[in-house]
């Protein structure tokens, strides 16, 4: 564990600063780079291709004119530095390179150097760069440094979301042929198997009868946990890593439970079994929209009525801002509940309406306090009213949990940090990484533990929850110190 | 008519055609560059009058800079509002009579010039001596800042030092607009102003002083928070996507 890494873990501070400048600090290879069998199912060539110069340039003329947010965000940065200590991976790692602004620039210098006047006139000046190797070593190192987690999009005067640039840049490093083993093996995987974690049916069956027997010894009652089962009222899509691991199954068994008490009939689907799409990390358009049609096609095949996804941040982000985009109209639904719902605004709905048995004490060696996942807080809703994802999630916590307390209020909601492995840098091979980038994170955690004795920390994520578990014990806290909104609800419920 | 009154008249004119024509390029390609996809930095306004306000908040306090950074946003509101006073100002030089109101303002205008110095004397030391900051620099970063510096320093030279004749330098810029050009009063301190306002117009578009004109079309900012109610389809990914059927069959799993 924590003694045998060979680099150093942050220490936590007291009073979180600023912390100063060592360049290069991260400089590395990058992760892992996708096979070519990795490759060409997504549809990109299988490895770097031999003019990759020219068909980089061409793929980014390209994008300039597909996405407005790349144009509009490589022109108008004016460098005032607002941003430069907003990222939890600057802030843990130091390097420079992953101060927000220095990440766009390094595609904003060769956007620079062939696309801009000055840039072709006076290079130097504007801190304009031909594309070589070396600059690109830069970009698939550094893109793959950025968990697309938006924090510094809040902060910027313009709005720049270096996530947008981030994705960029991997769209045009996958076109020529330069893709990250972790993101494309697991978009193949989710198209010939249908999960992230390459799950197949069978499998899943086994889990889910698994849980059913669990939950009927614990409980004496018969939750159901069903699979394609056709004309129900709701398709629940959840993350793969719900079948799979602690804390995530115990989420899952809440949601089950919900369902149960509320007597509303659900399914999960084998075609569709999982929530994720890491087309979004990799900023493909066109893999994001394959992965997408695969839940329209699930709700059609099982003539449901409502679509409720399960707690996964990226996988939520996809689903409220752009499933209805990529994959609508779902005219096809019933019209009285929005496309679609998360776990927490069904549950929340019906804790308002009174229709479910929840017991507090039952959550009583607890106190909790609850990080907002980024791409929830950032870059989706909850409910009806703007800020709805901060309010639901807490409000059902609070409706299982006597004790529930705050981390500092610049950590929270839509200031919240990632947990440090999201936008798919959850992988073994950037380890380091994902241990530096969790520092602040875990200072706010210090924090809370220290002033309110909290003993857990709740997330709505399924990248969130694999990451503490991960991360947690590197700084000193124990790993099951992570766990899912509705595991408590789960321990919560009177069934 | 002197040789320096028909170039400056000149390259005014050339860099006022290459200011408009920039911006308007610029606008034309954000306006016609689609956003294919939802992206506001959330929580977001559900309709267009919140996103208004949102970027009315931003360009006219530049609220996410005052959450950011306290420092950074004092600097820039100084001087972006002084430099708006003198642009206003300025309005004097170009209309005759003066409108009332560029009357009234015009003590304060005056003053502002030093507020826009002090300003840009701010961002420019957080420029040299943050490390940050000084890391992610180029030299135009450092250059249009001195610009910058050199047209208010003289701007408030020829006001409160040496005084331009400022009647004969009316004449001047009413001639341009008339195209009956007037001599340019000579006038070392206002030629150094000129020439700076000129190479500013000249370089406003094609340098990250379009940060004006994006900040209206960051889709972070001014997009409405609708995503599951419409759909937000762009055109090249419709005509990629859904031109033959509307709703098309699902790529096939084995
Ligand atoms: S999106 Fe998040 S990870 Fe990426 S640069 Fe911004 S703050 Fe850092
Ligand atoms: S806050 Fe925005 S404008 Fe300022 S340096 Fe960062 S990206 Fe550029």
């Amino acid at each position: 564990m924590a003694s045998n890494v060979e680099f150093k873990i942050p220490a936590l501070r007291p009073y979180p600063e600023i912390p100063a400048l060592q360049p290069d600090a991260m400089q590395s290879k990058g992760p892992f780079v996708a096979k070519p069998v990795m490759q060409t199912p997504l549809g990109f060539p299988g490895e770097l291709v031999e003019n990759w110069q020219e068909k980089a340039i061409e793929k980014m003329g390209e994008l300039l004119k597909k996405y407005r947010s790349l144009q509009v965000y490589l022109d108008s940065c004016v460098k005032c530095g607002a941003c430069t200590d907003k990222c939890h991976y600057f802030i843990g790692t130091q390097d420079p390179k992953n101060m927000p602004v220095a990440r766009q620039d390094l595609l904003r210098q060769v956007y620079r150097r062939y696309m801009t006047l000055s840039g072709k006139v006076v290079p130097k000046w504007v801190g304009a760069k031909d594309l070589t190797r070396e600059v690109l070593d830069d970009w698939y190192n550094y893109y793959h440094q950025c968990s697309q987690c938006r924090r510094c999009s809040v902060f910027c005067p313009y709005g720049i979301d270096t996530a947008e640039i981030s994705m960029a840049a991997r769209e045009i490093m996958d076109c020529i042929g330069l893709g990250q083993k972790y993101c494309n093996e697991i978009i193949g995987k989710v198209y010939k198997i249908g999960n992230n974690l390459g799950l197949p049916e069978p499998a899943l069956a086994d889990t889910l009868n698994g849980l059913e027997e669990d939950v009927k010894l614990d409980t004496g009652v018969d939750v159901k946990f069903p699979l394609d089962q056709e004309g129900v009222e709701v398709l629940l899509v959840t993350p793969s890593a719900d079948f799979f691991a602690e804390p995530h199954i115990d989420g899952l068994i809440g949601y089950a439970k919900v369902f149960h008490q509320a007597g509303i009939s659900w399914t999960l689907s084998s075609y569709a079994s999982e929530a994720g799409n890491f087309g979004m990390f990799i900023g493909s358009y066109d893999n994001m929209r394959r992965i997408s049609q695969r839940i329209r096609k699930a709700a059609l095949d099982l003539k449901v009525k409502r679509i409720v996804f399960g707690e996964c941040g990226h996988a939520w982000r996809v689903a409220y801002s752009f499933l209805n985009t990529l994959a609508g109209p779902f005219d096809f639904l019933d019209p009285k509940y929005p496309v679609p719902q998360h776990i927490c605004e069904f549950t929340y709905d019906l804790i308002q309406r009174k229709a479910l048995r929840l017991d507090k004490t039952a959550n009583d060696q607890r106190r909790v306090t609850f990080h907002d996942s980024c791409n929830v807080a950032r870059a989706s809703r909850m409910g009806t009213i703007p800020g709805g994802q901060f309010i639901i999630p807490r409000a059902v916590i609070k409706a299982s949990c006597n004790h529930y307390y705050d981390m500092p209020a610049d950590t929270i909601h839509d200031q919240t940090f990632c947990c440090g492995g999201g936008g798919g840098l959850l992988t073994d091979d950037l380890i380091e990484l994902r241990i530096k980038g969790a520092l602040p994170r875990m200072e706010a955690l210090k924090y809370v533990i220290d002033h309110h004795g909290v003993t857990h920390m709740a997330a709505i994520c399924a990248i969130c929850k694999s990451q503490f578990t991960k991360v947690l014990p590197y700084y000193g806290f124990e790993m099951d110190k992570i766990v899912s909104v509705h595991q408590l609800v789960s321990n919560a419920i009177v069934l | 008519m002197g040789f320096l009154t028909s170039f400056f008249a000149v390259w005014f004119y050339i860099a006022t055609l290459i200011l408009i024509g920039g911006v308007a390029y610029k606008i034309y390609t954000y306006a016609t560059t689609p956003s294919p996809l939802k992206i506001p930095t959330m929580p977001a306004p559900l309709n267009s009058t919140g996103v208004a306000l949102r970027l009315g908040t931003e360009v006219g306090l530049f609220a996410s800079l005052f959450r950011s950074n306290k420092w950074i946003w004092l600097f820039g509101i100084i001087f972006h509002v002084a430099l708006l006073l003198v642009i206003l100002r300025h309005i004097r030089y170009f209309i005759d009579p003066v409108w009332t109101w560029v009357v009234l303002i015009q003590p304060f205008g005056k003053y502002a010039g030093f507020a826009m110095v002090v300003g840009l004397l701010g961002l420019l030391a957080r420029r040299i001596i943050v490390e940050r900051i000084r890391y992610i620099s180029q030299p135009s970063d450092y250059l249009i800042l001195i610009l910058l510096l050199i047209i208010g320093a003289s701007g408030l030279m020829t006001t409160f030092l040496a005084h331009t004749d400022v009647v004969q330098f009316k004449a001047f810029t009413l001639g341009l607009l008339t195209f009956n050009w007037q001599p340019l009063p000579i006038d070392r301190t206002l030629l150094v102003h000129l020439t700076a306002v000129n190479l500013l117009m000249m370089i406003f578009p094609f340098s990250k002083l379009i940060h004006a004109i994006g900040i209206f079309f960051s889709p972070t900012r001014n997009q409405v928070d609708n995503s599951r109610e419409k759909r937000h389809l762009a055109p090249w990914a419709k005509a990629q996507f859904e031109s033959t059927h509307p709703s098309p069959s699902p790529q096939t799993t084995n």
